[in-house]
């Protein structure tokens, strides 16, 4: 038997940087570092462990769908341990939306062929959580997203959903669309062996044309949605601060009686 | 007028505070007609009238409890093709993101996501976005087919609106998709008798600084005292201090209460981005050099461990 995982991968402007949008209101990613969406890195991990934890023949590619530089984030998940990477970029691709986005992921995880897709709970710059969701059911696949714990075995997936009012477990056949929060486990870091080891794994880079998608299918003009105004938000002016010497307490909670919270 | 669509937030036919305010941002689009699905959803009617919905379509079956998100998707498909509405308003948690998804992609739709106001345009409604951290506020609309918006909690008022409510049954055919995903087991989160982190109108956080799961009765004293409830810091969470549904943050609750107290918190960007839109901001903290302070209405800078009891005591004391 052999499990065929594709993980997909966001790069994304440093959320530690200056992030701001440029003049078509899409992100400026010429003024802030990029990285593999930290996220991401949760899922590339899943994926491994799945694979480490198999008796079966276990494949595991990342995927991105993003500019020139995105092979940063690549190869990142390569130097983690990922077996192979898919990048797909376009031109056209500027500005697609989540809608978007998933057809081209979709496309792109059909043509690399699979079992299961591992994604992370959401991208730490558009921040939907949407896009394993769309995925699956683009795939006609079952999506179990959002685990906490996640494993693979006899052509099921398990895993557990912390949601708001319970706890979940669920459970589907492969192939399947995974999706794995930031508690599912902390990322491994490259070791020195894996980033010699990245260097030598193999990139495939694919277009627009490569997938069957059309020009007018993706791109901010095509776009489902419209970004009409983005402003950035004003500074908050400044706060009174004081020091504790022994009344901050009681300062504090004049403060909140003036504002009337008590 | 047009109508829109609410797809309603129960747990067992009690409506939750969130899809109550949704109610108020719909008004704004059109005339509600809210979605009520599962066990309990005809118990939702009556709340749901009082807040403006003038009908209530509602489905109850096993498959809602069974299965993830997909039979959720089919119903509100259903009840799209009923009504053609303006719009489609869904509250922003997890799964309401996903549902409002799956849905938009089926009507050849746009989704947008965590709205934080919504008006009505010439072009269709238009959502305010709090984006990067809530250091960009955007304006956005859908451009192709129904808009699908999801709000997220705290965005607007719950007002009473009374209206018909009529009860309608919706007819649901699942489709293959729906059976997917089985739900296995579910473990109901036990109630603290603190208000729900996303829906308070205070909340009293804890961070690093607290050091020790033992002493995070000192900032559930504080909350308790204020009637609010209690958040954490990916830190303190992960420390294993305080459960994980308590975090606030990028990968936890976004929460905007009228007021925010942080305990012990440096205020890391990914923890600002799940705060940094309440109203008043409060910080206490060792370090005069935290980032915190710089979104802060009024900041201590002290130990927290003498601070906070002494506000407790002092909050008690004037609420006597
Ligand atoms: C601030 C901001 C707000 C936005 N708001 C909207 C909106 O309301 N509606 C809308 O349609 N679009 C929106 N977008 C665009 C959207 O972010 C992109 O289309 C994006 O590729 C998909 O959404 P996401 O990054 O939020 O994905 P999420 O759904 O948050 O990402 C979840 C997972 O999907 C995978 N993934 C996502 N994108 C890629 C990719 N390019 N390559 C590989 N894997 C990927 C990753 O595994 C990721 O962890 C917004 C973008 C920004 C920067
Ligand atoms: C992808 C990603 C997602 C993340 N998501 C989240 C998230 O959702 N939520 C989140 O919170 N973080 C998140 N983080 C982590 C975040 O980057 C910070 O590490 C975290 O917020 C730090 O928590 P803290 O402020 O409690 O701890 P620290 O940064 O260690 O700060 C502790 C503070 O307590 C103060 N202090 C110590 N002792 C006392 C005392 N006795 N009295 C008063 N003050 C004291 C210190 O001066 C310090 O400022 C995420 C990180 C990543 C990479």
């Amino acid at each position: 038997m052999s499990l065929r995982i594709v993980v997909t991968v966001k790069y994304v402007p440093d959320a530690t940087g200056d992030r701001h949008f440029a003049d078509d209101l899409t992100v400026d990613r010429d003024d802030v570092d990029g990285l593999l969406s930290e996220l991401d890195e949760y899922a590339v991990e899943q994926a491994l462990q799945i694979s480490e934890n198999s008796d079966d023949d276990v494949e595991v590619t990342v995927l991105t769908v993003g500019p020139e530089d995105a092979k940063d984030a690549l190869r990142k998940a390569l130097s983690m341990g990922a077996d192979k990477a898919i990048h797909v970029e376009d031109d056209d691709l500027h500005g697609t939306d989540a809608i978007g986005t998933s057809l081209v992921l979709a496309k792109a995880v059909e043509k690399a062929g699979y079992d299961l897709v591992v994604s992370g709970m959401a991208s730490t710059d558009g921040t939907m959580g949407v896009v394993p969701a769309l995925l699956a059911e683009r795939l006609g696949v079952p999506q179990v997203t959002l685990l906490s714990e996640v494993s693979v075995a006899d052509g099921v997936v398990k895993g557990r959903r912390d949601g708001d009012t319970a706890t979940e477990q669920l459970e589907a056949s492969l192939p399947a669309v995974v999706s794995v929060t930031d508690q599912s486990g902390e990322a491994r870091y490259p070791s020195f062996k894996g980033i010699m080891a990245a260097k030598k794994k193999p990139v495939q880079s694919w277009d627009l044309s490569d997938l069957d998608i059309d020009e007018d299918e993706v791109g901010l003009d095509n776009a489902y949605t419209v970004v009409e105004s983005a402003a950035e938000r004003p500074a908050r002016t400044a706060g009174t601060i004081v020091k504790d010497e022994g009344e901050g307490g009681r300062q504090l909670a004049e403060f909140l009686a003036g504002q009337k919270f008590i | 007028m047009a109508e829109v669509l609410v797809y309603v937030d129960h747990v067992d036919g009690a409506v939750r505070k969130p899809t109550l305010e949704l109610l108020t941002l719909a008004r704004r689009v059109g005339e509600p007609v809210a979605v009520a699905l599962g066990n309990g959803a005809g118990d939702t009617a009556a709340a749901l009238a009082e807040h403006g919905a003038v009908k209530v379509l509602t489905h109850e079956a096993a498959e809602y409890a069974d299965y993830l998100v997909v039979p959720k998707v089919d119903a509100l498909q259903a009840a799209v093709a009923a009504v053609s509405p303006a719009a489609v308003l869904v509250p922003s948690s997890a799964e309401g993101k996903e549902i409002a998804a799956r849905l938009a992609l089926r009507l050849g739709s746009g989704v947008i996501t965590d709205a934080v106001d919504l008006e009505a345009g010439d072009e269709g409604p238009v959502a305010t976005q709090s984006v990067f951290a809530a250091a960009f506020t955007t304006k956005s609309r859908v451009s192709k087919g129904t808009p699908v918006i999801t709000v997220k909690p705290n965005s607007a008022a719950v007002e009473a609106a009374p209206a018909a409510g009529a009860v309608e049954a919706l007819s649901v055919t699942f489709s293959a998709a729906a059976t997917g995903t089985k739900v296995t087991s579910r473990t109901p989160r036990e109630s603290t008798g603190r208000p729900e982190l996303t829906e308070a109108a205070i909340v009293v956080s804890g961070g690093r600084g607290v050091n020790g799961a033992e002493n995070f009765a000192i900032i559930e004293a504080l909350a308790d005292s204020l009637g609010a409830a209690v958040g954490a810091s990916r830190a303190a969470v992960d420390a294993g201090w305080y459960p994980h549904t308590n975090q606030v943050g990028q990968t936890g609750k976004s929460v905007s209460p009228q007021l925010y107290i942080a305990s012990g918190i440096s205020g890391a960007i990914q923890h600002r981005a799940g705060m940094q839109t309440s109203k008043t901001i409060v910080a206490i903290n060792k370090d005069a050099e935290a980032p915190i302070f710089d979104l802060v209405d009024y900041g201590v800078v002290g130990d927290l461990f003498d601070v906070v009891p002494q506000l407790t005591e002092e909050v008690k004391t004037r609420k006597g």
